[in-house]
Parts: structure tokens; sequence; C-alpha cells
């Protein structure tokens, strides 16, 4: 699934300037608790998560991340928005929960990814 | 000190060889973690990740070091009142050290079991605390050693091999 299908069908805003919205997604992941996605994540992944504070942006740098979609209609600061950018890491906003955007990726053919 | 020992099960020899020789690194650089820095928490297990990138070491192993590494400084940064991290690169392995300020584990055993956390709210609210640091770090290393009393510092060394 592209990013740009993943903002269409997550009706989303992408925060991050210069994207590349034709990026090839192939799995995701959606948690808010940090190890837990240090655990469960082996192979790139679509990072789903309610959390906004730049540890969620560090994680980037241990792990492999197509992007982090923001849900619940989360948004961070520009200062985050800005290192992400440093790092060519898409930011996505969506006004739904974890649930529905994970509902709705998953029946759009988006694997979850091996943990 | 109580202390606790994980050594991989095929390492035992080549890691007791490795902590007695106490051999020169190739390369060695020390980071200064703060108490409850959340915006710069990370800084080091990024750059020592980066560094073994650029000295070829693949992917698997990398990820295997980001993860044990950033487990340990989120720990410091979480917990303790500061501390300092060592990571020295040997041709074969990575041996990385941390040693915090302080207060000291109560007990290394219960703080091994997943799911086990002391951590405050502050902490939580920064999607930490899951209670899965130390087993994460074990999970991800060939050699893990915690020397910790409470009301003292606790003492982490971890080694990775390339091999």
């Amino acid at each position: 699934m592209k990013l740009k299908e993943i903002l269409e069908a997550l009706e989303a805003e992408l925060l991050t300037k210069d994207a590349d919205l034709d990026t090839e997604v192939s799995c995701a992941f959606g948690s808010d608790l940090i190890s837990d996605i240090l655990h469960c994540t082996k192979e790139k992944t679509l990072l789903l998560t309610g959390l906004t504070n730049p540890q969620v942006i560090r994680l980037s740098d241990m792990i492999d991340l197509y992007g982090i979609v923001f849900v619940r209609g989360k948004k961070p600061s520009p200062e985050i928005v800005k290192m992400a950018e440093e790092r060519q890491l898409p930011l996505i906003s969506t006004q739904y929960t974890l649930y529905k955007t994970s509902g709705i990726l998953f029946n759009k053919g988006l694997r979850s990814c091996k943990i | 000190m109580p202390e606790y020992w994980y050594i991989k099960p095929g390492y035992e020899e080549r890691t007791r060889k490795f902590l007695e020789n106490k051999p020169q690194p190739e390369v060695s650089s020390d980071f200064e973690i703060k108490e409850h820095d959340f915006v710069n928490a990370g800084m080091a297990s990024g750059e020592i990740k980066l560094s073994l990138k650029r000295l070829g070491v693949k992917s698997e192993i990398l990820r295997r070091v980001a993860i044990a590494a950033y487990e340990a400084e989120i720990n410091i940064a979480a917990h303790s009142k500061g501390g300092k991290i060592t990571a020295d690169i040997f041709p074969e392995l990575i041996h990385i050290k941390l040693q915090d300020n302080g207060p000291g584990l109560e007990d290394i055993e219960q703080c091994m079991q997943p799911g086990f956390s002391t951590a405050n709210e502050l902490v939580r609210e920064m999607g930490f605390g899951a209670g899965l640091g130390l087993p994460n770090i074990k999970k991800n290393t060939d050699v893990m050693h915690i020397e910790s009393e409470y009301g003292k510092t606790t003492f982490l060394e971890i080694i990775i091999y390339f091999e």
C-alpha cells in the first residue's frame, strides 16, 4: 500500500514536508508503549501510535520505520515535526482511533508486521 | 553487591577470556545521560548504532545493539539520578557499560520479570514503563551483567558479538 493511499483511507493530514508519497508500505504495527514497539518490530514497519513526544522520533534511529501515523487527532509539536523532517520520516495525523485506523488499513490489505 | 549474569549458551569461554584479558578497544565513546531528559535520551544509542553502521556491521546486529543500548539509556533517564555510558568497540564485539548515580535496584530478579515496572506517571506518559526494559536488553544481547544495591548505584554491562 502506498503512503498516499494510506493518507486517503485515513482522511489524514501529512505533517512533514517533502515526503515521498509513492513509498510502498508493506506492514504496520500499533502501540502506545515504546518497549512494545521495540520488542515487536523485526522488519521495516509503519507505526500507528498516540504518542507524540520526541522519543517516538528517536525510535526511528533504532528501528526502521516507513513513517508514523498519529491517531485520535494527535499532532506533535513543530520541533518534533522538524526532527522527523531531518530524518526524512513521514508523519501523518488522523482523527480516527487506533482501533479504527488499524481496521481500515487491515481491510485494505496492509498486513501486521512480523513480531 | 547483588549481581545478575546472563551469558548466551556457547559464549561462556569467549566472554570469560574477553573480560579477563581486558583488551584495548579500537574506539571508545562516552556519553552523559541526565535525569528525566526525555528530549535527548536516545541520542547516545543512535550514535553508537551509527558508528557500527559506518564500520560495516550487519543490520541485524545493528538492530540488536540499538534496542539494547536504547532501553538501557532510557532506564538511566527514566529511573536514575543520571549516569554515564561508555561504548567500547572491538573488531569482533561491542562492550557497552552503563553506570548511574543511584538509587539502585531493590530486587534485580524482580526487575528482570517482564511486566514489572517502577515507572512513575511522568515516565508512563512518555510511553515507557511497560516493564520490558531489562527483558528487552537480555533478548538482544549475548552477555548482560548487572550489579546493583538499593540506596547505591546500578552498573550494567552488555556485550554483543558481531558474528
